[in-house]
């Protein structure tokens, strides 16, 4: 049942032997070989969003997902947004505003911003609230996260201009 | 170790916390400056109780360490669970010691090392703990400036601090640090007398806003909370449920063959504990549906829709809180009255985080990282559950996901100490949110009836208030009402519950029942008297602490005055919880045809005495209204007898992004007055806001919450 399952993980090409069926943030968090824990557990049906990772850019609720989904594909955690030790805009906004207490959503709420961001990289408030509206805080920390999210939006058209 | 290697000032053995020797004590935290403080010695606020004092330990609370590498560590069993007190008893520790804040390490809810503490609720950590914390720096200060005025040889009056260096006035050449002055020392020192705090001109770092010192930490994923403990060999493990609470377990129904036919599967089995383990949570997860097992399920009394009743018939005789002057007086100065009953069902705490456990039992020692608010409250727990020693269980902090009263009850983490205890292995324990639903000790479901009046001139002239099973906690009111009394009843402490199921303290417990009460009754008062709702208030209250926080509300809001209903969804309430007064004002929008509700834009004005953290208490006030908006617009905990309807999130809605209004936040600036709480004082009148809020849109008056849109239709009439 078990066998060689190739993904590249935080940018690194990576293969496990995995049941298939396993499901990717039980993987994620508990795999020995990982142990990539900033990842949480919060509902387990994809409602919450505290287990939101990026799969090749795009935000998913990694309790939804089962290995083979992801073979060959590319999967970004919480722990892999940061390049260098320099935080992504979209951590170092959550940081600048206090857009977090307990900080058990945290992880999921940054990864569903930066997959928003990935797609619309110039929203509106409204544009991200409808964004982030299935991630749950229970601690209500939502008016700061938008604000960091509309801030990160900003710090990330300036980096890109940069580039340019 | 050596004696002369130490050296012990003032310290009495009975301070010294039991399961710690002196000896200890002073081997495991090394050289340095430490001060241990009793929260015996600082003042109790009125609320708690004689019975809730008789509790409190007179050993330390607390103790602070100045360690020869420069760093003061406090060491408390307070925990950090969001509201931010990491960043705030860090600022207290820094201020009175004069030195920088980024070198204070906060160690908490370590049973092992930290002295006991009986739990965080209450919104006590800043208003009780802070005091005796910023006591304790202070006298650490005291004794470093009295070693400095020796090695330098100069008065201790000649003396300045800054950043934990030691310096002439008037020579700054000549100086010496913390650093120096512990170097090779052992201080060991209890406070006895009060040291002098410094006065608010002279703060440098409380009062001014600080960024949280742990967002690092989590927005990096580093964090790491109790389910994120890996050791090696630790199995993940599943238990076997009831369908509903009071079900029994038939034993000898328990069918364990297909889930032990899984690869590693280890059943663990004690009494009505039925568990599996694997080193795999998935595998686990699957396994425990393949366990087979009958219940006897009791017949079902209550549900959601007739517990109101069934508390009524079954309330015990009232116990009178409060009262003056005579209700039959009161009634006959009436020109018009007013009698409502006001109903509140269950409401979850729902953290983000569910219960989480990982324990581990080796060589005689139980070792338990949970999430928990009250880490000693469940030491205890373990020690009679498991029959250990005191000295062989030890629970450990790291972060909490939400604890809102919730996690005040460890359910999870007896389990896991438990199965760690019975199969010898590393065992986590991570409730599943159908389990957390399930397990939770709700808000209870509440009955609070009103009678009351208001003379020609809109006065208020007598108040007759009953709360039947929310608790006391904010039932008084603080009106100027000369005919008045108020009673609670409730089963209390030892008697047996009339809820099928637990329930147990809700951020600001009791409050937010009796504030929506009392709060509506004022609104439907002044709209019959045909005043203004803050007129009203004013006209009624002498307590010029609330007086002006109102004003303060008022002029953010811009306030101005309404007849409602208004048409235009002008809400306003004001209470008092945890020593603080908050008033707040709303503007609402009511769907006529859908009967939803939109809440635009919160004002909240908060009388918190000193602030210790201003961008600390503006984020609780914000987490207070938002998550205010869920008990007040949509949570319900639906059920049938002990059978909770509730499974998950798509069961039970929370405020969500689309749903957050404009706050705003004004701090009254009270620097001279003592800190109090501000984890829960938001909160308590989100409920009565919106439904007075309600009314002026649209002329419908809530009486129970969640004030949901069928509800809303419903009053509409």
């Amino acid at each position: 049942m078990v066998r060689p399952i190739r993904f590249t993980l935080n940018g690194k090409p990576v293969e496990f032997n995995l049941d298939p069926e396993e499901t990717i943030l039980w993987v994620i968090r508990s795999n020995p070989e990982t142990n990539l824990t900033g990842t949480k557990y919060g509902c387990g049906l994809g409602y919450c969003g505290s287990c939101t990772i990026l799969l090749d850019n795009e935000p998913v609720r990694s309790c939804m997902m089962v290995a083979e989904d992801i073979e060959g594909k590319t999967i970004t955690t919480i722990e892999g947004l940061a390049r260098e030790g320099k935080l992504h805009p979209v951590q170092k906004a959550f940081v600048e505003k206090d857009a977090l207490q307990c900080g058990y959503c945290t992880p999921g709420m940054i990864m569903q911003a930066v997959g928003f961001l990935n797609r619309n990289p110039n929203p509106s408030r409204q544009e991200i609230i409808d964004g982030m509206e299935e991630n749950l805080c229970r601690c209500g920390a939502h008016v700061r996260i938008i604000e960091a999210i509309e801030m990160a939006a900003k710090e990330m058209k300036t980096e890109v201009h940069y580039e340019d | 170790m050596k004696t002369d290697e130490y050296q012990i000032l003032d310290i009495d053995q009975r301070h010294i916390p039991s399961t710690i020797s002196r000896r200890s004590f002073l081997r495991r935290f090394g050289g340095g400056v430490i001060i241990a403080v009793a929260l015996g010695d600082f003042i109790i606020p009125e609320e708690l109780s004689a019975t809730s004092l008789a509790e409190m330990p007179d050993d330390w609370n607390a103790y602070l360490r100045v360690g020869q590498d420069g760093r003061v560590t406090c060491f408390t069993g307070k925990i950090e669970m969001g509201q931010g007190v990491n960043t705030s008893l860090a600022q207290m520790m820094a201020e009175e010691l004069d030195v920088a804040l980024d070198k204070v390490d906060m160690v908490m809810g370590d049973t092992d090392l930290c002295p006991y503490d009986r739990g965080t609720w209450g919104s006590l950590t800043t208003r009780v703990f802070g005091p005796a914390l910023r006591n304790a720096a202070a006298e650490a200060r005291a004794v470093l400036v009295e070693m400095a005025s020796e090695q330098l040889g100069v008065p201790t009056d000649q003396l300045i601090v800054t950043d934990g260096i030691v310096y002439v006035k008037g020579n700054t050449a000549r100086k010496v640090s913390y650093v120096e002055l512990t170097e090779g020392k052992k201080i060991l020192r209890s406070l006895r007398d009060k040291p002098t705090l410094k006065s608010p001109s002279e703060f440098k770092i409380i009062g001014k806003p600080v960024k949280r010192r742990d967002a690092n930490l989590k927005v990096t994923g580093a964090a790491k909370y109790a389910g994120d403990v890996r050791l090696p060999g630790m199995m993940y493990a599943r238990i076997l449920r009831p369908p509903a609470h009071g079900a029994s377990l038939s034993l000898k129904d328990v069918d364990t063959s297909d889930a032990e036919r899984i690869d590693g599967i280890e059943v663990v089995r004690d009494g009505d504990l039925v568990a599996l383990l694997h080193a795999s949570p998935g595998v686990v997860e699957r396994a425990i549906t393949k366990v087979k097992a009958s219940f006897d399920i009791p017949e079902t009394i209550v549900d959601d829709k007739t517990i109101f009743d069934y508390l009524l018939a079954n309330a015990p005789d009232g116990n009178a809180l409060d009262s003056g002057g005579s209700i039959a007086r009161g009634k006959e100065a009436a020109s018009l009255t007013a009698s409502a009953k006001y109903l509140d069902g269950y409401v979850a705490h729902a953290p983000m985080e569910p219960h989480t456990a990982t324990a581990v039992f080796e060589d005689g020692k139980m070792k338990v990282w949970a999430s928990t608010q009250n880490p000693f409250g469940l030491k205890s727990e373990i020690e009679r559950t498991l029959d250990l020693d005191p000295a062989n269980v030890q629970v450990l902090q790291i972060f909490i996901g939400g604890g809102f009263g919730g996690k005040s009850r460890n359910g999870q983490a007896v389990e896991a100490a438990r199965l760690a205890y019975l199969s010898g292995k590393p065992v986590q324990v991570m409730w599943t949110r159908k389990e957390e639903f399930f397990y939770d000790s709700f808000r209870p479901a509440a009955v609070v009836k009103v009678d009351s009046g208001v003379d020609d001139h809109g006065k208020i002239t007598y108040w007759d208030y009953g709360v039947y099973f929310a608790g006391s906690r904010g039932a008084a009111h603080f009106y100027d009402i000369p005919n008045h009394v108020t009673r609670s009843y409730n089963s209390g402490r030892g008697r047996p519950s009339v809820h099928p199921f637990a329930t147990g303290a809700w951020r600001a417990p009791a409050n937010n029942t009796n504030c929506f009460a009392r709060e509506s009754q004022i609104n439907i008062m002044a709209a019959k008297a045909g005043m203004d709702p803050l007129e009203f208030r004013l006209k009624n209250l002498k307590d010029e602490r609330m007086i002006r926080t109102l004003k303060a509300c008022a002029d953010r809001f811009g306030w101005t005055p309404i007849k409602s209903p208004s048409g235009k969804g002008y809400g306003i309430a004001c209470g008092v919880d945890a020593g603080s007064y908050v008033a707040e004002m709303a503007e609402v929008d009511v769907n006529r045809k859908t009967g939803e509700v939109k809440v635009k834009r919160v004002v909240c004005a908060q009388d918190m005495g000193l602030v210790i953290n201003p961008r600390g208490a503006t984020l609780q006030v914000e987490g207070c209204i938002t998550m205010g908006l869920g008990y007040a617009l949509s949570e319900d905990v639906q059920f049938t007898g002990g059978d909770i309807h509730v499974h998950n999130f798509n069961d039970y809605t929370i405020p969500r992004f689309s749903w957050v209004p404009k706050i705003e936040t004004v701090l009254l600036d009270l620097p001279n007055e003592p800190a109090q709480g501000g984890g829960e004082p938001a909160i308590i009148i989100v409920g009565a806001l919106i439904a007075n809020a309600i009314y002026d849109a649209c002329g419908a008056r809530l009486f129970q919450m969640p004030m949901t849109p069928e509800r809303v239709l419903a009053a509409m009439g």
